[in-house]
């Protein structure tokens, strides 16, 4: 599961964005580490996250099976940590994303503290990742680089686009409900707050994050580039060498 | 995935929610409509929007007084007004398309949920990238392009050919025929997933020549391409090896996952395996 790794955007865009995620490793250290992961997430809250989840069970806002029409006027738009914590049954990811530093950085002191037994990884930018550590007085163990998208990289929309769809790496947040998520802001039809929590009900193992989401999209309303994808298409180039990211 | 014609009030909303696109509202018959062949059964439409369960019937004739007065009604864009999404039970060899593309279903080949691959995520106690070696995980397709294993082949079997070794724990690798060539059993040659990562471990010095080969067997296929390099750092924390190459192949290095080592081995194993092979 890769699903943290290729987001969208430059080291600066992740400034907001520091998903921190405890795994057990299948018959290395799995036996038993269920209350070690609730026990993550719930040191989890103890920092503000902005997102938590499981890779079985969702984040802090899931869709609902039971929707009454008038909840249409009357959402729920708050996370509920608790719900996450009390539905993890089966061990499995879990995830606390932060739109801080300071505040990932406090987390990831405190695990290491907590010494919990489980594999932790912070997948932010090299550099965010690296505070982390400092801080905490922990050397990295092992690191996964993002190389960025590279191939026929004409099928994929515009930046911004990418930025939020890219927030669930599993892709359950589909280009074109941003898309439409961008053009509902830029109209006015919702806030850019409304949209995120749409948007955060797809994701399926709660690493979406919503505030850096709120961002992009407050960022889009004053904007003049086109949510439709026809910007990026029409001028991709032909070489895989130059193409999107600029990575290589 | 199914859509109950009978409940369907043709709202729209799902073809948004569709991460490939596969959902539209046919102009004939006036109800949502799953185009079969592009759909890899991921569930973000029934597991993502939310469900009310009104009568289809009630919904429609609100619906057409709205058209017919042109006022357009907003509901909200992540909802099924008439819980119209029914899983098919699906067959082999569809059976494929959900397992790679359905978050929430573990492989069975790995037990791990997504795209079933632990990466360096658990090299702390897994020890699977040693220093002197580097992990590539080579992710093909993305919502709304996706990619089939006919055209992941054709990477497995160039790399096989260079005598690179696949991680046995990869789902991608439980559904070859024949691991020394890269050959990828026949009767899902075609079936389509949103996407699927082949994962190889090399020792470092072969870093450029596979991303050379990467680059060399992308432009060969139709989707797209997503690479991660893994790597153990040293005694101090940090890769001195890899990321000067990667950085002098043109790759502006932004992002990362960092495992922190903080992971133990908790359960003793019978006998000690043996290590995996890396060809040099």
């Amino acid at each position: 599961m890769t699903n943290t790794l290729h987001r969208f955007g430059d080291a600066e865009s992740f400034r907001d964005d520091y998903v921190v995620f405890a795994i057990a490793s299948k018959g290395k250290n799995d036996q038993d580490s269920l209350p070690k992961l609730r026990r993550f997430l719930q040191i989890a809250t103890e920092y503000k996250p902005v997102n938590l989840g499981d890779a079985r069970h969702g984040g802090a806002l899931r869709p609902s099976r039971e929707m009454n029409p008038l909840s249409h006027w009357q959402r729920d738009m708050k996370p509920d940590f608790d719900a996450v914590i009390a539905g993890l049954d089966h061990p499995t990811t879990c995830a606390a994303v932060f739109d801080d530093r300071v505040k990932a950085e406090d987390f990831v002191k405190r695990i290491k503290e907590e010494d919990l037994g489980l594999s932790v990884n912070i997948s932010t930018s090299i550099d965010g990742a690296e505070q982390c550590c400092h801080y905490a007085g922990i050397p990295r163990h092992s690191v996964g680089y993002s190389l960025g998208f590279e191939g026929h990289t004409e099928k994929l929309p515009n930046d911004r686009v990418m930025m939020l769809s890219t927030m669930c790496g599993h892709g359950m947040v589909s280009h074109q409900l941003a898309r439409k998520m961008i053009d509902w802001v830029k109209e006015g039809r919702r806030t850019p707050a409304e949209a995120v929590t749409y948007m955060t009900r797809f994701c399926s193992c709660g690493v979406f994050n919503p505030a850096r989401a709120r961002r992009i999209l407050e960022g889009a309303i004053t904007s003049n580039e086109i949510a439709r994808d026809f910007d990026n298409r029409s001028q991709a180039p032909d070489q895989p060498e130059d193409q999107a990211n600029n990575k290589r | 995935m199914r859509i109950n014609q009978e409940r369907c009030v043709a709202c729209g909303n799902c073809t948004y929610v569709c991460p490939m696109e596969a959902i539209y509202i046919d102009p004939v018959k006036k109800r949502a409509t799953i185009n079969r062949d592009e759909c890899v059964e991921c569930y973000a439409c029934y597991n993502g929007l939310s469900q009310e369960h009104l009568n289809p019937t009630m919904v429609r004739t609100i619906r057409s007084i709205f058209k017919a007065m042109r006022v357009r009604f907003e509901p909200e864009p992540d909802v099924c007004p008439t819980a119209c999404f029914e899983p098919d039970k699906l067959e082999w060899p569809r059976v494929v398309r959900r397992a790679f593309s359905d978050p929430r279903v573990p492989h069975e080949s790995t037990g791990v949920e997504g795209r079933g691959t632990e990466e360096v995520k658990t090299n702390d106690v897994s020890g699977r990238v040693q220093v002197g070696e580097v992990g590539f995980t080579i992710e093909f397709g993305r919502p709304g392009v996706g990619v089939r294993f006919h055209e992941i082949q054709k990477m497995s079997q160039a790399l096989a050919r260079a005598g690179v070794s696949f991680e046995k724990k990869n789902p991608i690798t439980s559904l070859m025929t024949d691991i020394a060539t890269g050959t990828i059993r026949e009767d899902i040659m075609n079936e389509k997933v949103m996407s699927a990562i082949l994962e190889i471990k090399v020792p470092v010095e072969r870093t450029e020549e596979v991303i050379r080969m990467v680059w060399r067997i992308e432009k060969e296929i139709s989707t797209v391409v997503a690479l991660g390099v893994g790597t153990r750092c040293d005694e101090n924390g940090e890769d001195t090896v890899v990321a000067p190459i990667l950085e002098r192949l043109g790759y502006k290095l932004e992002r990362a996952k960092t495992n922190i080592g903080l992971g133990r081995v908790s359960i003793v194993q019978p006998q000690a395996g043996s290590r995996e092979v890396v060809h040099a």
